[in-house]
């Protein structure tokens, strides 16, 4: 049996969901126009008014906001109601050293924990249910954000934060938690220690994870599901938008269902900007339709994925994403080749490495050189040079297979590659363009 | 008759190899014998040991991975032709040899060798036809 937090919302008909974004759109336009000069400006430039704004279908009319904007904009710039009535900022963890700060007032708090708990929900989270959350408390979404979603849904929350495994080990248990919500890759972190401490699945009382706030390879979900004997569930979201939950996967495992009711979704083409029909590859673009302290219009994701309308076994009817290839700023480009590291990632767990690896990036005499670091393992170790000479090769072609260019694969020593509590630190681009 | 010999992984950069043998002086294990096969990435430090048991533990704590496999260890006169003795009679039993080491014991006029081959039951049958027994463990003295 299926289960849903707000059954009405989540499965709702199209029409209806189409006549929510319709009525929102309008209503959010004006308040934007009215309190965001930022926006307003914009909006003049390109000779729209929200007169012109009659339902999602006049989305495009708008114009685009990107994380320049935000950064020009920073601290107030896009704020949409006066200081006393937010309650709560959330910043992003600066992987790329430049800081997003998004607002929110109480009901901003309260749409965006109702995401996160239709996540939990979806992952099969009951009031029965311990869910620990191993994401990061504090600036980052991810604590706060499912710390909401599991209290909505009524679980005993054991919010450990990230860090510290072995008290993260002790918890689940000595708690029996049946929830864990962390990164993909301290979930896999998290395995690999139960299993050095010789911990097998049916010892773990983990029944499901909800891992995001990361790219990760379908294959890093087998993985992590086979390791932990725990179903893996994906989820979506960004700061600018209010965090995790923007989409989150259902029991199919194959695509995040995004909350329409609260954001629309475009996939469009990134160099011209035009939208895409479903099914096509582009750049995610959310609009906000309901929040209100940072009501971001037609915000450029950067994350490349596909969008589907197809029905889904669960039930649910809003919209699916694919999970992203990767932000368009994780891409690499080598020798002219764009290159994800979750391609890389899927090679290297299809040929039985584990999920700890660096991509290193420089440029030799005017030549980019990608060199993939992986950890040996006891399991693959043997006496005889040949073979893991092999090995190797076989790893180098793979990767020529899926990236259409030659990488050099170090193998190095285990423990070497810093393991992550939080986002893993996965590329090292040492060239300087 | 084999003994046992571990191999470990090391990646081919300074120290790794300074990393290791501090970890056995440490644990005051003692070294028979040691050889070093190596990549322009990585290498495989091959060592034979007073105590096999004691340095698997060891080296699983230290994070070393490494594994035990068995060769064959044959005591053989420091003398001209000593070693084609050896390779003659495993050459005539068709064992092939995959790697070999050499090393000196204490006691003048004698050399050991150690031989990685794919089957050590055959070769050490192979070896006592011709009338070479080969060491069960390696005490050189």
């Amino acid at each position: 049996m299926e289960r849903y937090y707000q059954p009405e919302i989540e499965t709702a008909s199209r029409e209806q969901i189409k006549a929510w974004q319709d009525e929102r759109l309008v209503k959010q336009v004006r308040h934007v126009w009215e309190n965001v000069p930022y926006y307003r400006k914009k909006m003049e430039e390109k000779g729209v008014t929200p007169e012109d704004i009659h339902g999602a279908d006049d989305l495009r009319k708008l114009p685009f906001l990107s994380k320049a904007d935000l950064r020009e904009a920073y601290p107030y710039g896009l704020v949409g109601v006066p200081l006393r009535d937010c309650v709560r900022i959330q910043s992003t963890s600066g992987t790329t050293g430049k800081r997003v700060v998004a607002f929110y007032t109480q009901a901003d708090i309260d749409l965006w924990e109702d995401c996160c708990a239709r996540a939990i929900t979806a992952a099969g989270g009951t009031d029965e249910d311990v869910c620990q959350v191993s994401y990061g408390y504090g600036l980052f979404t991810g604590g706060p954000g499912l710390n909401g979603g599991s209290h909505k849904v009524g679980c005993l929350t054991v919010p450990t934060s990230s860090g510290n495994t072995e008290r993260q080990i002790m918890f689940i248990r000595d708690l029996n938690t049946t929830i864990l919500c962390c990164t993909p890759s301290y979930a896999a972190y998290i395995g690999e220690t139960m299993k050095e401490m010789g911990l097998t699945p049916d010892q773990i009382p983990l029944k499901a994870g909800i891992f995001g706030a990361e790219a990760w390879s379908e294959e890093m979900r087998q993985d992590i599901q086979k390791t932990l004997g725990i179903k893996a569930y994906d989820i979506y979201g960004l700061t600018e938008l209010s965090g995790p939950g923007v989409a989150f996967e259902c029991s199919a495992q194959n695509g995040m269902h995004i909350n329409e009711d609260h954001f629309i979704a475009e996939v469009i083409d990134p160099e011209t900007g035009e939208p895409l029909p479903d099914g096509q590859q582009g750049e995610l673009v959310f609009t906000a339709i309901t929040k209100q302290a940072f009501p971001l219009m037609r915000y450029r994701t950067r994350d490349i994925c596909v969008l589907s309308h197809e029905k889904c076994s669960c039930g649910r009817t809003h919209v699916k994403m694919s999970k992203p290839r990767g932000r368009t700023d994780d891409m690499l480009i080598i020798r002219g080749v764009n290159v994800f590291p979750s391609q890389i990632e899927t090679v290297l767990i299809n040929q039985g490495y584990p999920a700890n690896y660096q991509i290193i990036v420089d440029r030799v005499r005017n030549t980019d050189t990608l060199d993939v670091q992986v950890e040996m393992t006891p399991e693959m170790f043997t006496d005889n040079m040949g073979e893991i000479n092999n090995r190797q090769k076989a790893l180098v072609d793979g990767l020529r297979a899926m990236l259409g260019l030659t990488a050099k694969v170090t193998l190095v020593a285990p423990k070497t590659i810093v393991r992550s509590e939080g986002k893993a630190v996965r590329v090292i681009d040492k060239r300087k363009i | 008759m084999s003994v046992k010999q571990i191999s470990v992984f090391l990646e081919n950069k300074p120290g790794t190899l300074c990393e290791l043998t501090g970890v056995l002086a440490e644990s005051e294990i003692d070294m028979r014998a040691f050889s070093l096969a190596e990549t322009s990435d990585f290498g495989i430090a091959r060592i034979i040991v007073d105590d096999v048991y004691k340095t698997t533990t060891v080296l699983r704590d230290k994070g070393f991975v490494h594994t035990v496999s068995p060769v064959l260890a044959v005591a053989l006169s420091d003398t001209p032709g000593g070693l084609n003795e050896i390779l003659q009679c495993l050459s005539a039993a068709g064992i092939n040899v995959e790697y070999m080491y050499a090393f000196l014991g204490n006691t003048p006029g004698k050399a050991y060798m150690v031989f990685k081959v794919h089957d050590p039951a055959g070769a050490s049958a192979a070896l006592s036809g011709c009338g070479i027994r080969p060491l069960e463990e390696l005490t050189v003295d």
